[in-house]
C-alpha cells in the first residue's frame, strides 16, 4: 500500500512536471506571437505608423460652447452668462498647493472660504486640469498677477463665461443651479456617451431646469485643429469648427407672477404651484424657503453649503416636488364627485351631521363641535363637513376611493420636467401589503378608511400632484402632464421648437357631476370656508381649504393651536381655479405648520389669483382672516 | 563590524535569508525600468515616480515579509484569505460605490479598494490548499468542486461588472486546475462547452463590454471614443521602430496622445521609446521571471507549493501578456496593468506578495530530486 502511494507521487510528479512544461511551451508561443506582432507594427508597418504619428502633430483643442440661456414666459431672463476673470491653480504643475496659494495670497485677496472651496472642489474633480482659486477677479487684481507671472508655475489667469441668475432665490427650485463637473458626472457622461461632447467643458446642470434640460442648454462643443510643436505648443491654426451655443430654454412659468406668490409667504415655509389647465404649463411653482443659486456656480464653499444643509428649514428640499402631506379636506371635493360618479351620493340625500361618527368602538369627530346639523352634498363642500365623508368612505370602500383617486394621478408621478419627483402614497390594501412586512400591519382595516375620506389617514401627497388633480377637475378630466418649459429656441437658426401639451388621460366624468362639484367649490368662496380670503374679488373661483395634521391626536382630546409647538402645528392649505367658467389657473397652496387653511393658506392664493387674473399687485399686508372662534365654521375646513 | 553588539555579516545573512537572488533581481530591473517609463509618461515630472518608489518600497517590505513565512503558513491562510475575499465580494454586490456604472468599490471610510484584488492571490491559494488536503485520491468530483469554488467569486465579480478582473481570477483558478492534473480529455471537453457557450454570453455582456470586443475588430468605428485608446496605442508602437525614439522623445507620448499611460496603457510609451529591441528585452525578462517560477514549481516540496507556485507564474504571464496584447491591439481594452512596469500600488503589491510566495516555496523546496 505505501509503496503503492509512493509510485503513484512519483507519476503524480511526472505528470506535474510534463504540465509544466507544457505551460512553458505555451508561454513561448504567446511570446512569439507577440512578437511577430511586435515586428509587424514596429519594422514591417514602421513607415506607415511613423506618418500616423507625424500627423499626430495636430492637436485637436474642444473649444466649449457658451450655455443657453433660460427665460420665464415673457422672455424676462432667469440664468445668464458673464465673462470674468479667474485665478486657476493646474494642479499637476504644483508641487507644494498649500505654499502656491499662500504666495499668490501676496497678490490677490484669497479668504479661508476660497481655500476651503478650492480643496473641495480638488477632492471632488480629479484629474482636472486647472482648478480656480479666486473668481471674479478685479481689473487691479488681474494687473497685479499679470505683472509678476513668471513668480509663481502651474497658476495663471483665466477668462471665463460664468452662471449668473439675476433673481438669486426667486424660482431657485425651478430654475436650479450649475456646479463642476465631478468625477461622479463624468462617469454618468460616458454612461450616456457624450462624454466627448463634454471636453473643456468644466460645468453641467445640478438642480431644476439647468439639470434637466442639461443636455438642450449645453450646445455643441466646437474643435480647433491646432499644429503643435515637439513640446506641445500650438503653431498655427489649421481648421476651426465653432462652438455651437446652447439653446435657450423658456418656461411657461411667468417670473412677476412666481415673486407676488413667494412675497406672498413672506417668512413661511410651505409651496404653491399654479397651472394652466388646458395645456399642463406650470405659471408658478414655489417652494419656500429658497436658496440663492449663485453660491453654487464656482463651487460653493463648505461653509455656506452646511448652512443650507442644516437648516431646520431645509431650504434644498423641493417641498413642491417632493415634499409629502396629508391634503386633509382638499381632497373633500374629489371624494364629492367620486361619490356621484359611482353613484354612492346624489345631490338630494342628506346625512345628519352630530358632530361625531362612529365606527365600531371608535369615535371620529367632526372639527365643529357639535357638527353640522342636515348636511347635503353641496353643503358638505361648503362648510366642510368632516362627518359626511366619514360615512361617505365608509360606504363606499377603500378599493373605491383608491380607483377612482388613482386616475386622477393621486399617488404617482406626474411626469413633470424636472429631476427628484416623488410618487407618495395613495393608500389602498395593495399599498399596505407591499409597504409593511408584519401580516397583522398588512392587512388593511375598515377603521382606516375612515379617515381617508377626509384627506388623512395614510393620504400623502405633493402639493404638484394636488394642484395636476385640481387642474384635471377643472379642465373637466382631461389631465395634461405639467411642464416647465414653454419652447426652446435655437439662438443661431432662429428655430423656435415648441413642447407641445401632453394629455395624460381622459378621466371619463359626466358634465352634470363635475359642474355640481365646480358650483360646490365656488360656494366655499362665496358663502363657505374660503369667504374672507375671497370677500370682494372681481372674479369667479372655485376652492377648498385644507388642514393636514402633523400629529396624531388621542380621541377626544381637543387640538388647541396656541399650546402646539410651532412645528408640530397643522398645515395649511387651500385649492383654487379660477374663473369658474372657463378656468385659466388652478393651483394648490401649502403652508407648512400654518394652522387653518382659512387663514393662512387661502390668501396667498388670493393674492397670486388678483396678480394673474387682474394684474393687481398686493397693497399693503392683507387684513388677516378672523381667528378661529369669530365664527364657529370658520374653523371647520 | 557590529551594531549593538551583533554581528553585522549575521544581521545580513538573517536579512537577506530566504530572498531569492534571481527572482529578486529580475523583479526589481522590470521595477526600475517602469520608474524611467513612469519617468518619461509624466513629462519628467519626479512626484509620481516618486509616489512609485514609495509604492515599490512598501511591496518590497511586503515581498520580503512573506517571503519568510513558511508554505505550511501560507495554506494555512488560504480558507480565510478566500472565504473573507468572497464576503467582501458579497458586501460590495451589497453596499458598493458604483463608479462607471460598475460596482467594484467597497468604501472603507478612510480608503475604497476592490476586494476582487484579493482574489487574485487568495483564489490560487484556496484552489492549491484543497487539492493539497485531497492529494492522496484526487477525483473527478475534486475538479468539480474546485470548479464551483472557482464560479463563485468569479461570477460576483463579473457580475459587478468588471469582466477583465473575473477573467484574470478565473485564470488563476484554472491553472491550479490545470496543474493539479485534470485530465487531457476532460480540459479538452470544457474546451468546447467553453466554445459553444459564448453566443449565449454574448448576449449577458454589458454594452460597454461588447462596445470594447467590436472596438478591438474595428478601432476606426468609434476614433473619439472606445477605439482611441487603441488607435492611439498602436501608433505608438509601431512609430517607434526598431530601435525607438529614444527615452523621453516619445512624441505620442509626449503630446498627450496616449491615454492611461502612467497604468495601463504605459507599455505604449516604452514600446515607443525602447522600439523592437527593447521590447525584445522586456519579453526576455518576463520570460526569464517565468521560467524561474516554473523552475521552483517544479522543484516545490508539497503539492500546495507546486500548484500556487505554477498558478502565481502563469498570472505573472497572463497579465504581460494581455496587457502588451491590448496595447498592441490584438487583445480588448481590459483593465489590467503591465507587470512591474505600471503605475499603481496595489497592483504591484499583488505581485510582490506574489514572488514573496514563490521566495518562500523555493526556501522550502525538495532537497533530493525525484
Amino acid at each position: 500500500m505505501r509503496f503503492a502511494e509512493l509510485r503513484n507521487t512519483a507519476r503524480e510528479l511526472q505528470d506535474f512536471q510534463l504540465r509544466l512544461g507544457v505551460a512553458g511551451l505555451a508561454v513561448l508561443i504567446a511570446f512569439a506571437l507577440l512578437l511577430a506582432r511586435f515586428v509587424w507594427l514596429q519594422v514591417l508597418q514602421h513607415d506607415a505608423y511613423s506618418a500616423m504619428a507625424e500627423e499626430n502633430r495636430i492637436a485637436v483643442v474642444p473649444l466649449p460652447p457658451s450655455r443657453g440661456l433660460i427665460l420665464d414666459r415673457n422672455g424676462e431672463v432667469l440664468a445668464r452668462n458673464y465673462l470674468a476673470y479667474t485665478l486657476e491653480i493646474f494642479p499637476a504643475q504644483v508641487r507644494n498647493l498649500e505654499a502656491t496659494i499662500s504666495q499668490l495670497a501676496a497678490y490677490v485677496d484669497i479668504q479661508p472660504r476660497d481655500r476651503a472651496r478650492f480643496r473641495k472642489l480638488l477632492q471632488e474633480t480629479k484629474n482636472a486640469e486647472s482648478l480656480p482659486i479666486r473668481t471674479r477677479l478685479t481689473d487691479e487684481e488681474v494687473a497685479r498677477i499679470a505683472a509678476n507671472r513668471w513668480r509663481f508655475t502651474g497658476a495663471d489667469i483665466r477668462a471665463r463665461l460664468f452662471r449668473q441668475y439675476p433673481h438669486g432665490d426667486l424660482a431657485s427650485h425651478v430654475v436650479g443651479y450649475i456646479g463642476r463637473i465631478t468625477t461622479a458626472d463624468v462617469e454618468r457622461l460616458e454612461e450616456m456617451e457624450v462624454a466627448a461632447n463634454y471636453r473643456g467643458t468644466d460645468y453641467i446642470g445640478k438642480a431644476g431646469v439647468e439639470a434637466s434640460y442639461q443636455q438642450e442648454l449645453h450646445g455643441v462643443t466646437g474643435f480647433e485643429r491646432l499644429e503643435i510643436d515637439a513640446a506641445g505648443r500650438g503653431v498655427r491654426s489649421l481648421s476651426r469648427t465653432p462652438a455651437q451655443t446652447g439653446n435657450n430654454v423658456a418656461l411657461t412659468l411667468d417670473i412677476r407672477l412666481q415673486e407676488v406668490a413667494e412675497r406672498a409667504f413672506g417668512e413661511r415655509r410651505g409651496a404653491l404651484v399654479a397651472i394652466e389647465p388646458a395645456t399642463g404649463g406650470v405659471l408658478a411653482f414655489v417652494s419656500r424657503p429658497g436658496y440663492d443659486p449663485n453660491l453654487f456656480v464656482d463651487g460653493i464653499d463648505p461653509q455656506s453649503w452646511d448652512e443650507l444643509m442644516n437648516s431646520p428649514d431645509r431650504p434644498l428640499n423641493n417641498r413642491a416636488l417632493a415634499g409629502l402631506y396629508p391634503p386633509g379636506s382638499t381632497f373633500k371635493p374629489f371624494m364629492a364627485l367620486a361619490a356621484l360618479e359611482l353613484g354612492k351620493r346624489t345631490p338630494a340625500s342628506v346625512i345628519q351631521d352630530p358632530g361625531y361618527f362612529i365606527f365600531g368602538d371608535r369615535r371620529f369627530r367632526d372639527s365643529k363641535p357639535g357638527g353640522h346639523g342636515t348636511v347635503d352634498l353641496y353643503k358638505s363642500i361648503v362648510v366642510s363637513s368632516d362627518v359626511y365623508y366619514y360615512m361617505l368612505a365608509n360606504d363606499m370602500g377603500i378599493e373605491a376611493i383608491a380607483g377612482f383617486m388613482g386616475r386622477f394621478g393621486f399617488g404617482a408621478r406626474t411626469g413633470i420636467d424636472l429631476d427628484g419627483e416623488v410618487t407618495g402614497v395613495l393608500p389602498s390594501p395593495e399599498w399596505k401589503h407591499a409597504r409593511f412586512s408584519q401580516p397583522e400591519q398588512q392587512k388593511w382595516y375598515p377603521g382606516e378608511t375612515i379617515s381617508i375620506g377626509i384627506g388623512q389617514g395614510y393620504n400623502s401627497y405633493t402639493p404638484l400632484q394636488l394642484a395636476q388633480a385640481l387642474a384635471t377637475l377643472a379642465n373637466n378630466g382631461a389631465m395634461y402632464r405639467p411642464r416647465l418649459v414653454s419652447h426652446i429656441d435655437n439662438p443661431r437658426t432662429g428655430e423656435r421648437q415648441y413642447v407641445e401639451p401632453q394629455l395624460v388621460r381622459q378621466v371619463g366624468l359626466r358634465p352634470e357631476h363635475v359642474a355640481f362639484v365646480k358650483r360646490a367649490m365656488a360656494g366655499v368662496t362665496t358663502e363657505g370656508t374660503g369667504r374672507w380670503a375671497f370677500a370682494g374679488a372681481q372674479y369667479t373661483s372655485g376652492g377648498k381649504t385644507g388642514t393636514a395634521q402633523v400629529i396624531g391626536m388621542k380621541q377626544g382630546e381637543k387640538y388647541e393651536e396656541e399650546k402646539v409647538a410651532e412645528r408640530l402645528r397643522d398645515h395649511s392649505l387651500y385649492i383654487a381655479f379660477a374663473p369658474l367658467e372657463s378656468p385659466r389657473i388652478a393651483l394648490a397652496v401649502l403652508v407648512e405648520n400654518g394652522g387653518f387653511g382659512a387663514r393662512a393658506a387661502a390668501p396667498i392664493a388670493r393674492t397670486v389669483l388678483d396678480y394673474f387674473l387682474l394684474g393687481k399687485l398686493p397693497a399693503a399686508p392683507r387684513r388677516p382672516a378672523p381667528e378661529p372662534e369669530a365664527e364657529s365654521d370658520a374653523q371647520s375646513d | 563590524m557590529e551594531i549593538a553588539g551583533y554581528p553585522l555579516r549575521r544581521l545580513r545573512a538573517q536579512i537577506v535569508e530566504g530572498i531569492d537572488p534571481t527572482l529578486f533581481t529580475l523583479a526589481l530591473v522590470l521595477s526600475l525600468l517602469g520608474l524611467a517609463v513612469l519617468y518619461s509618461a509624466s513629462y519628467e515630472n519626479a512626484t509620481r515616480v516618486a509616489n512609485q518608489t514609495a509604492n515599490l518600497a512598501a511591496a518590497l517590505l511586503a515581498m520580503w515579509a512573506v517571503a519568510k513565512v513558511p508554505p505550511q503558513t501560507l495554506a494555512r491562510l488560504a480558507v480565510p484569505a478566500y472565504a473573507a475575499g468572497v464576503v467582501l465580494l458579497l458586501a460590495v454586490a451589497g453596499f458598493g460605490e458604483v463608479v462607471n456604472g460598475a460596482r467594484r468599490w467597497l468604501h472603507l471610510g478612510f480608503m475604497r479598494f476592490q476586494p476582487s484584488e484579493i482574489l487574485k492571490i487568495a483564489m490560487p491559494m484556496m484552489l492549491a490548499w484543497y487539492f493539497h488536503r485531497r492529494e492522496d485520491a484526487i477525483r473527478l468530483r475534486d475538479f468539480a468542486l474546485a470548479g464551483l469554488l472557482l464560479a463563485v467569486p468569479v461570477a460576483l465579480i463579473a457580475r459587478q461588472p468588471d469582466l477583465g478582473t473575473a477573467l484574470l481570477v478565473a485564470a488563476a483558478g484554472f491553472y491550479v486546475i490545470f496543474f493539479a492534473g485534470i485530465g487531457w480529455k476532460v480540459l479538452a471537453g470544457l474546451g468546447v462547452l467553453v466554445l459553444a457557450s459564448l453566443p449565449p454570453l454574448w448576449g449577458l455582456l454589458h454594452d460597454y463590454q461588447r462596445r470594447r470586443i467590436l472596438t478591438l475588430l474595428d478601432p476606426s468605428q468609434d476614433p473619439l471614443g472606445a477605439g482611441y485608446h487603441t488607435i492611439q496605442s498602436t501608433i505608438a508602437v509601431g512609430s517607434g521602430g526598431l530601435a525607438g525614439k529614444g527615452w523621453l522623445n516619445g512624441s505620442q507620448t509626449h503630446l498627450e496622445f496616449i491615454p492611461e499611460r502612467h497604468t495601463d496603457f504605459i507599455f505604449a510609451v516604452f514600446s515607443e521609446e525602447f522600439g523592437l529591441l527593447g521590447n525584445l528585452g522586456l519579453l526576455a525578462l518576463y520570460a526569464l521571471l517565468i521560467a524561474r517560477g516554473l523552475t521552483i514549481a517544479a522543484g516545490a516540496a508539497t503539492l500546495f507549493g507546486r500548484l500556487l507556485a505554477g498558478a502565481i507564474t502563469l498570472i505573472f504571464f497572463t497579465y504581460a501578456l494581455v496587457n502588451m496584447g491590448m496595447v498592441a491591439g490584438v487583445l480588448p481594452v481590459v483593465g489590467v496593468p503591465l507587470p512591474f512596469i505600471s503605475y499603481g500600488g496595489t497592483a504591484l503589491l499583488t505581485l510582490y506578495v506574489g514572488i514573496g510566495m514563490l521566495m518562500s516555496i523555493h526556501r522550502h523546496r525538495r532537497l533530493i530530486q525525484t
